[in-house]
């Protein structure tokens, strides 16, 4: 389908982007690479009756490393994720995320304040901030603030975005070094959403966890931090331990079921992302076939 | 305002027009200019049917605002074609079948010659992957990988 009518707008620099958005509040959205904006109204998922386009604001865009924060500008697209040599050292997590949004054309578009702020339940790269303990950098007229991921991400949809404000940039602290990462998500067909993904960060001590966190996304709602992990941490690991794991996150996990996946598969998916991303961080691929569910 | 007046570059010619805010780059292209090359699926990103080429990068002209368009270089299939740039992918394409009813091969031509002007030699994983975002619902794919590879194997061996 085509797009509903709507007023456009080009914002000339942030300061005019938020005037505008504190002027017209909830009646406007935010255009960035519009890659999730333009399919919601194209669908008619959306109607807005106004169109504030930030997207050649090159003040919001770029990747910076300073005193081990890595702070990424709102309109850094996915492309320049992916051939940044600073997120390849420092956040390789968010490197291999990258790879998996959508495809080539949608790359070269699509920005990741765009993707955060849109919030779908099944994207990449909310789980990614969630595991990294990112925190989202958010102005309006009258100031800014920061939010961490965990309070950020609200439901389908749904940010602790209010109407008048901008996501300008996101910080993430840079992992120590040595810990190590993992990423999985079950497609249908390469570069689409998820049925089941996982984004993982893990600190080692030894051959044990010394921490391990574990991001779902396409589970539920919002990326979800599973709890089951406290299974695994400061204990050695076995195929037994793994197992518990795995059923203490099913106990917890609550998944829908919908045209992309029933839950009981979602269930299925998280077990094994989980046993798989414990074997390959530790590098001992027989635990992945001890815990086979 | 719900109209906006772009100036813009296609396929080297300058073209200046008023537009309304909510047409689609795909939509201008073919509906104002006549460049019917450009085809469109599912209007949302999916099918890839309409991918262009904007500033020298491989797009979605159904997620792309013709305003967005604004000061931007755009090339079209018809754009890639004229020039001979493709041709031999073409002529690849045509040899070995890999088209059959043709709807989606605008954009697979687009996106395997981005492909192959970033990658001289992929693998055919690549080619999969990047083609990943391109549906055919005729062939297969598997003729669609041959003609690129192919495609790849010959220029490599040009002079």
């Amino acid at each position: 389908m085509k797009a509903p009518a709507f007023s456009y707008m080009r914002a000339e620099s942030v300061e005019h982007a938020l005037e505008l958005l504190s002027r017209h509040g909830d009646a406007a959205k935010i255009l960035s690479g519009g890659q999730s904006l333009l399919p919601a109204l194209n669908l008619r998922l959306a109607a807005p009756a106004i169109l504030i386009d930030i997207g050649r604001l090159d003040e919001l865009r770029g990747i910076d490393l300073r005193d081990n924060v890595v702070t990424i500008g709102a309109l850094t697209r996915h492309v320049d994720l992916l051939a940044s040599e600073e997120i390849l050292s420092s956040l390789p997590l968010l490197r291999q995320a990258a790879a998996h949004v959508a495809h080539p054309a949608i790359r070269n578009r699509g920005t990741i304040g765009g993707n955060l702020a849109h919030a779908d339940p099944a994207s990449e790269f909310p789980a990614c901030m969630l595991a990294l303990d990112a925190r989202m950098v958010i102005r309006r007229e009258d100031g800014e603030r920061r939010v961490d991921a965990r309070d950020f991400f609200r439901g389908i949809y749904e940010t602790a975005l209010e109407p008048c404000e901008l996501l300008v940039a996101i910080e993430i602290p840079r992992p120590q070094s040595g810990s190590r990462t993992y990423f999985h998500e079950f497609v249908r067909r390469s570069g689409d959403y998820a049925m089941t993904g996982l984004a993982a960060l893990a600190h080692l001590d030894g051959a044990q966890f010394a921490d391990l966190r574990l991001s779902y996304f396409a589970i539920g709602d919002r990326p979800y931090l599973a709890r089951a992990t406290s299974h695994l941490v400061g204990v050695a690991i076995t195929g037994e331990r793994i197992a518990e794991a795995q059923a203490a996150l099913d106990a917890e996990l609550d998944p829908p079921d919908d045209q992309q996946a029933s839950a009981a598969m979602r269930r299925h998916f998280a077990r094994l992302l989980l046993s798989r991303c414990v074997a390959n961080v530790l590098e001992r691929p027989e635990l992945a076939m001890e815990a086979v569910t | 305002m719900t109209t906006a007046r772009i100036a813009l570059m296609v396929n080297g010619e300058k073209i200046s027009a008023e537009v309304p805010a909510r047409l689609n780059l795909a939509d201008f292209v073919r509906d104002q200019l006549g460049l019917t090359g450009t085809h469109v699926g599912c209007e949302h990103g999916v099918c890839g049917a309409c991918t262009m080429r904007v500033n020298g990068e491989i797009i979605r002209s159904c997620l792309t605002l013709a305003v967005q368009a604004d000061g931007c270089a755009v090339e079209t299939i018809e754009g890639l074609s004229d020039s001979g740039e493709i041709a031999d992918l073409q002529a690849a394409f045509r040899e070995r079948n890999a088209l059959q009813c043709g709807y989606c091969t605008p954009g697979m031509l687009i996106t395997a010659q981005d492909l192959l002007l970033k990658h001289a030699d992929p693998e055919r994983t690549e080619i999969r992957e990047h083609l990943s975002g391109n549906y055919c619902r005729c062939t297969g794919y598997h003729a669609i990988v041959d003609a690129v590879e192919r495609t790849a194997k010959a220029r490599q061996r040009r002079p």
